[in-house]
């Protein structure tokens, strides 16, 4: 069936709602507005005001009652409606959703889903456009899934919800419009594994490009234009960030010798800088070149449209890491 | 006013029980002083000592099946919310029979049997659990009550003012108890706030709330009683300021430089303990061997709980990383279902609620 990244996500919902009654959808304007990114339109006539709640702005207060309630015996998913927005929850988050069942020698775990929209790339300045699901990745006690296709928007938020601790959801906002196809009967999805999308077939030079969330869309665009130039490419899509899925990085790695990481964070401590590091100590003599690196220019991201491209990871700018992997080999 | 002078005291049998249980607080945590002083416990050590008839009071007025959430400074609530004294004195040796395994501490004390959610080091990080907590009960039809301790400093959070917004809004079963014992840390009250009525702050939130004498444990009780009583037919959530001291520094490593030394003994002329002692005892009420044998009852109960943490074993490293996130079974599902675990091996205790 037709759809698009944004209804596979509130199939998503309907369904989770349908199936468990514990579950319910809070956040600043999840109702009455339908979804600051129309998200959950007309979830709230569905199913009401109790379990498609609005909140006032309270990010840290409503967080911290997810929280509670998850404590409580509900499932709750609750709705941020940006990364950035969510820095104002994060005591809730890494003090308490990710320490709780630790520091309770194991008592009480939290099964909360946070949900929340990520990156940049539509012009909304810096305060609306930053990628820090890598830092969020840092935390133990986290579980990190940053969706980037129509089966995983449609099938990550139930194996999310089946989960007894706290898992983030990051939904990049570039990618809700995108349109494709998805089986009618598509349903959850194992979140444990990285996807191999696109395999070398070992006829050109090769390489891995590793990437996740909204970069994926064009890294599989550089892909096709690599594969014009006798560039053969392995594309990894991390899917979960935490915990990282090291094993699917290294037999690929082990395959083509070489790794481009392709992150829309910045470069420094970054998710990509933890790629970079596990390849370099867990597959060092398996590389042929330097592992490479594409990420976003370390600036808050910036309004104009021209700036902003010239900010974040290209295609352009991933098949010349693509090109100099392949060229540091001769 | 004091009840004790308007009322005098009643009921001599339920006064003893009161007086016993702020005694065991007490004598808990003189202990834990001297052990601390021993250097058998480390870390932050947040003593309650003269503030011992808010939570003795409070307590009173819950139901089993209520849960509590309660600050860093809460071995009181702890122990009168029925966790052992052995098991927190255990959790501040890092023992495996601590009620955390060690790996909370003084501040972080948690217990699934008895719905105590800690123990938490972030002023005003446990209003918002509260008050999902709460969320949870109104939301699942049940009857129960969430009360959230907190200080007069988290009145200055960000989270506090959120909560008290939630908690209305959604007319949620949750009672709020600010121990306002003056000072957050070093800092006086209005040194911190330009309004120091508290309860005035969440009457604003058109929230019940009201201002008790927090060194007066009937006062206490019966101002909880009430509110709790309000909350669980449906009233939404109260507020209850509890004026109080404390008689000890902010923790160990606290030279008081921030208060006058007079100040702190007038209000020890208040000693919760000493109050109703007093006032039992001038109602010939508390013989002198009744006092004498419950000291020594609870100075009993402490002792064989020194001697439980002592005989106790560490948390072996092996099991460092356990509970970083929930056991998986063999056949990769989970071992427990719910926000309260299941698998709570040492009161054998289920929890899936909801």
């Amino acid at each position: 069936m037709k759809t698009t990244y944004r209804e596979a996500m509130r199939a998503a919902l309907r369904d989770a709602m349908q199936r468990d009654e514990r579950v319910f959808l809070m956040g600043e304007d999840v109702g009455r507005y339908g979804g600051s990114f129309a998200v959950s339109l007309g979830l709230l006539e569905e199913f009401g005001p109790d379990r498609i709640r609005d909140t006032p702005l309270s990010e840290s207060g409503f967080v911290g009652a997810g929280i509670g309630a998850a404590l409580g015996g509900m499932r709750p998913v609750v709705e941020i409606m940006t990364v950035n927005f969510s820095l104002l929850a994060l005591d809730q988050i890494i003090n308490n959703a990710a320490t709780l069942l630790h520091m309770s020698g194991g008592q009480f775990n939290v099964p909360i889903v946070i949900r929340m929209t990520t990156g940049a790339g539509r012009q909304l300045g810096a305060q609306h456009s930053h990628s820090l699901e890598g830092w969020y990745a840092h935390i133990p006690g986290l579980r990190i899934l940053t969706p980037a296709t129509l089966a995983d928007a449609r099938g990550m938020l139930w194996t999310a919800l089946q989960d007894p601790d706290p898992v983030l959801i990051f939904e990049h906002g570039s990618l809700y419009n995108m349109a494709g196809d998805l089986d009618d009967d598509a349903g959850p999805v194992d979140v444990d594994k990285a996807a191999l999308l696109r395999h070398a077939d070992g006829t050109g030079e090769s390489l891995t490009l590793i990437t996740y969330g909204g970069t994926l869309p064009l890294v599989l665009a550089a892909a096709d234009q690599l594969a014009e130039e006798g560039i053969d490419t392995d594309v990894i899509d991390l899917r979960t960030l935490r915990p990282l899925d090291t094993h699917t990085i290294l037999d690929s790695v082990a395959g083509t010798h070489r790794a481009v990481v392709v992150d829309e964070g910045w470069r420094s401590g970054s998710i990509s800088a933890e790629i970079a590091a596990r390849i370099c100590e867990l597959a060092f003599f398996d590389l042929d070149a330097p592992v490479e690196r594409v990420c976003s220019l370390e600036v808050p991201v910036p309004y104009a449209k021209h700036l902003e491209e010239a900010a974040l990871p290209s295609v352009g700018r991933v098949m010349a890491a693509a090109r100099r992997a392949v060229g540091a080999n001769g | 006013m004091s009840t004790l002078k308007n009322q005098g005291v009643t009921d001599a049998e339920h006064a003893g029980h009161l007086l016993r249980q702020m005694l065991r607080v007490r004598r808990l945590e003189e202990k834990c002083i001297e052990l601390y002083s021993a250097a058998k416990i480390r870390g932050f050590l947040h003593v309650y000592i003269g503030e011992e008839a808010v939570a003795a009071g409070v307590m009173e007025a819950l139901a089993p099946e209520d849960a509590v959430v309660a600050t860093y400074r809460e071995h009181g609530h702890a122990l009168l919310r029925r966790v052992s004294a052995g098991a927190i004195l255990a959790e501040m040796y890092g023992h495996a029979e601590g009620c955390c395994r060690g790996r909370g501490g003084s501040m972080h004390l948690f217990d699934a049997a008895t719905r105590f959610y800690g123990g938490n080091a972030i002023v005003a990080g446990g209003l918002p659990l509260a008050v999902g907590l709460a969320l949870a009960d109104r939301m699942a039809g049940r009857q129960r009550v969430t009360v959230c301790f907190f200080g007069e400093g988290a009145v200055a959070e960000g989270e506090f003012h959120e909560s008290m917004n939630l908690a209305a809004l959604w007319q949620l079963p949750v009672l709020f108890c600010c121990e306002n014992n003056l000072y957050a840390m070093g800092t006086a009250l209005g040194r911190s706030e330009s309004q120091t009525d508290i309860a005035l702050k969440a009457a604003a939130y058109e929230i019940s709330a009201w201002a008790v004498d927090g060194m007066d444990v009937l006062a206490v009780e019966q101002a909880a009683g009430r509110a709790v009583d309000a909350v669980r037919s449906g009233g939404g959530p109260h507020f209850l300021e509890l004026r109080t001291y404390r008689f000890r520094a902010h923790s160990m490593f606290d030279p008081e430089l921030y208060r006058e030394k007079s100040e702190v003994a007038q209000w020890m002329e208040r000693d919760p303990i000493s109050l109703l002692q007093g006032a039992m005892q001038e109602a010939g009420q508390l013989p002198e061997e009744d006092w004498a044998a419950l000291q020594a009852d609870v100075d009993a109960e402490i002792s064989t709980a020194v001697g439980f943490a002592e005989n106790g074993t560490p948390e072996p490293v092996s099991e460092l990383s356990r509970f970083v996130y929930s056991d998986r079974a063999e056949d990769g599902g989970y071992t427990g279902d719910g926000g309260t675990a299941e698998r709570d091996t040492r009161s054998g205790k289920g929890g899936a609620e909801g």
